[in-house]
């Protein structure tokens, strides 16, 4: 029995060890995939396209303009516009905003007047328009206290933002990250591994022996399940050290609910291997089964509590959805069992079924 | 090489109107035949006549739609494990891993057949020595010729040391030395007693085995000795036999 597991097991990193494909999907794709996310799809809003319109002309406006422009945040891509302009530059795409500065800027500065800025927004992405005013109200503010301290200010706003002080969209991101890169990875790997077989007719092979298809299960998953850990070791170590991301909780929790997840991962993989006979197939129904609903139900991109209420009970049935808090709790909060044993609840009992559902689906013989 | 003896009497594999549907086709049509124990028995046919449909139903790996059928004893709907315990089967597709070595792969399949590792050790060194292939162990099998991987298929089949054999097509591709020194081995594991199973597209062959059943559109139309078929069709050879019987096949009247 316990040999032949182990024989299985054992050929299994054989053909893992010798097959340049599965090698790259291990070890390039998840580091792949994280630098991909974390640089280039990464919320965080840098260098937007900044028309200014200087009606003023002073020293002043111009300290002004060269504030924003040691920011990281604006990029000036049109200086000295006219305003009858604005339209043509929104409209091709230049800008993404504008500040007009008036005309009496200098002077209401020096007469402790409010200064009025003109900001305009292209607000054709309201989320990016919504950023780009509080980012420069802020500046805003600064400049004020800076060139006239003496004005009262009774009282203001001072957002503390929790978890992640500074905004870092990779805080956000990475967590989320392993929970795509993780189910994506051990539902390919399970379900080419399997169609690999049926392709090449050793499927067929092993079948005609007395193997039960429980063995094979396990001896096929059990190898994905430890390079599966694997890879969420090597993308946690360069969330934690290139990206800077913390890992607050407890170490142990977050171990055991990877290697849960892992198996909801391998369950989609052996559920596609049922209805695949090819490997191009296999690699594409584990594509659309694990990324997009991971994508774009579980709060990956898009906050779950603002989805229409209908897509809020689907993101239930996602498992991404309850790793997501999981991993994001331990990671960025610090917390543990005690905050998270519902959603690992949920975890363990969607897991369950997958696992459940994917062996009475995997066929004994060649047929179904 | 005719002049074999079966060696055992009891039957072995035993077919009553087996019978497999595919949707609305049917593969196999209502075949009977029995096989004794440490006959060579020969299945021809030409291409989609449902020689391997037949083949996978007696190994367990395709339910029949209907008819009776136990194999070393054992029922296919019900007894299938049991089956399995008792049969070699090499698929029509060589099927041992390619980007294994060959030791690798003896390894993996006595594994699988629950042999210990003592056994695992013994019969590779005794495969190793009976197919010459020392120099090669650590090949992988891939590397090998044709000829060399259908022997080591078929040793594979026999790491368990099974009764009844079912070779689908062994021989397809291989040169006719080695399908020579191939058919040598068959021989060897009938005088032992076990029960040969196999299908070809070569009527050199087909002269090689005890008896014969000629599938055609799913049915079987003829079956017995190849002399016996050779008399009744008055054909020199059992090529002119076969040519003969697929003639009456579907639209040649
Ligand atoms: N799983 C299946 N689904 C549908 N049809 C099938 C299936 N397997 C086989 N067939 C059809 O059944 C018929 C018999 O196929 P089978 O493979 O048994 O023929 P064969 O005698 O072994 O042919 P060959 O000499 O080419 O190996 C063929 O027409 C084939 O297309
Ligand atoms: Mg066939």
């Amino acid at each position: 029995m316990n040999l032949i597991l182990l024989s299985i097991i054992k050929k299994e990193f054989h053909h893992i060890l010798r097959d340049p494909q599965t090698l790259t999907i291990i070890i390039f794709m998840p580091v792949m995939m994280l630098f991909l996310f974390g640089y280039a799809i990464t919320l965080e809003m840098k260098q937007i396209e900044t028309a200014i319109i200087d009606e003023a002309k002073s020293n002043e406006s111009r300290a002004f303009i060269e504030q924003l422009m040691a920011t990281d945040f604006f990029r000036i891509t049109s200086a000295d516009v006219k305003s009858n302009q604005i339209e043509t530059i929104f409209k091709e795409r230049k800008a993404r905003c504008a500040l007009i500065i008036p005309y009496d800027f200098s002077s209401a500065l020096q007469r402790n007047k409010k200064v009025k800025i003109q900001l305009l927004v292209d607000a054709s992405d309201p989320n990016a328009a919504n950023f780009i005013n509080n980012y420069v109200n802020q500046l805003n503010l600064k400049f004020n206290l800076k060139n006239n301290a003496d004005v009262f200010i009774p009282f203001s706003f001072e957002p503390v933002m929790l978890y992640n002080p500074d905004l870092k969209s990779y805080y956000f991101f990475v967590p989320g990250l392993i929970a795509v890169i993780l189910l994506l990875i051990s539902a390919l790997l399970t379900s080419i591994a399997i169609v690999r077989e049926k392709e090449r007719g050793t499927m067929e092979q092993i079948l005609v022996s007395p193997v039960s298809p429980i063995q094979i299960i396990i001896g096929k998953t059990l190898p994905y399940t430890a390079l599966g850990f694997l890879d969420s070791i090597i993308i946690l170590l360069f969330g934690c050290l290139w990206f800077g991301v913390p890992l607050n909780g407890p170490v142990l929790l977050l171990g055991f609910s990877l290697i849960l997840y892992i198996i909801t991962g391998l369950s989609f993989g052996l559920l596609v291997s049922t209805i695949s006979k090819t490997q191009q197939v296999a690699m594409l129904a584990a594509l659309l089964a694990t990324i997009l609903p991971t994508i774009m139900l579980s709060g990956f991109i898009f906050p779950v509590a603002s989805m229409p209420l209908i897509f809020q009970y689907l993101s239930l049935i996602v498992p991404a959805t309850h790793f997501l808090e999981i991993i994001r709790g331990i990671m960025l909060k610090g917390i543990g069992l005690k905050e998270l044993y519902i959603q690992l609840g949920y975890l363990f009992i969607l897991t369950a079924f997958l696992i459940a559902l994917s062996i009475k689906k995997f066929s004994r013989n060649l047929e179904g | 090489m005719e002049t074999v003896k079966i060696k055992n009497n009891s039957h072995s594999v035993i077919v009553e109107a087996l019978t497999k549907k595919f949707g609305g086709f049917t593969a196999v049509n209502n075949i009977s035949f029995r096989v004794s124990g440490g006959e060579i028995f020969g299945f021809l046919g030409a291409n989609g006549a449902g020689k391997t449909t037949a083949i996978r139903m007696l190994c367990g790996l395709l339910m029949p739609t209907s008819g009776q059928a136990t194999v070393a004893g054992f029922d296919v709907y019900t007894e299938y494990e049991k089956i399995k315990m008792n049969i070699g089967y090499m698929s029509q597709k060589f099927s041992l891993y390619e980007d294994l070595t060959v030791r690798e792969n003896i390894e993996f399949y006595g594994g699988v057949y629950g042999l210990s590792r003592k056994e695992i050790r013994e019969k590779t060194d005794y495969l190793m020595d009976y197919l010459k292939l020392w120099d090669h162990a650590d090949d992988l099998t891939k590397s090998l010729p044709l000829g060399w991987k259908q022997r080591m298929a078929l040793s594979t089949a026999l790491l368990h040391d099974p009764d009844i054999i079912f070779l689908d097509e062994p021989t397809s591709g291989v040169d006719p030395v080695s399908r020579r020194n191939f058919w040598l081995l068959i021989y060897e594991l009938a005088e032992q007693g076990k029960t040969i199973f196999v299908t070809t597209h070569f009527m050199d062959e087909a002269e090689y085995c005890h008896r014969l059943s000629i599938m055609r559109d799913g049915l079987i139309v003829e079956l017995d000795k190849p002399g016996v078929l050779k008399k009744k069709y008055n054909a020199e050879n059992m090529q002119d036999v076969f040519m003969k019987i697929v003639r009456g096949g579907k639209g040649q009247d």
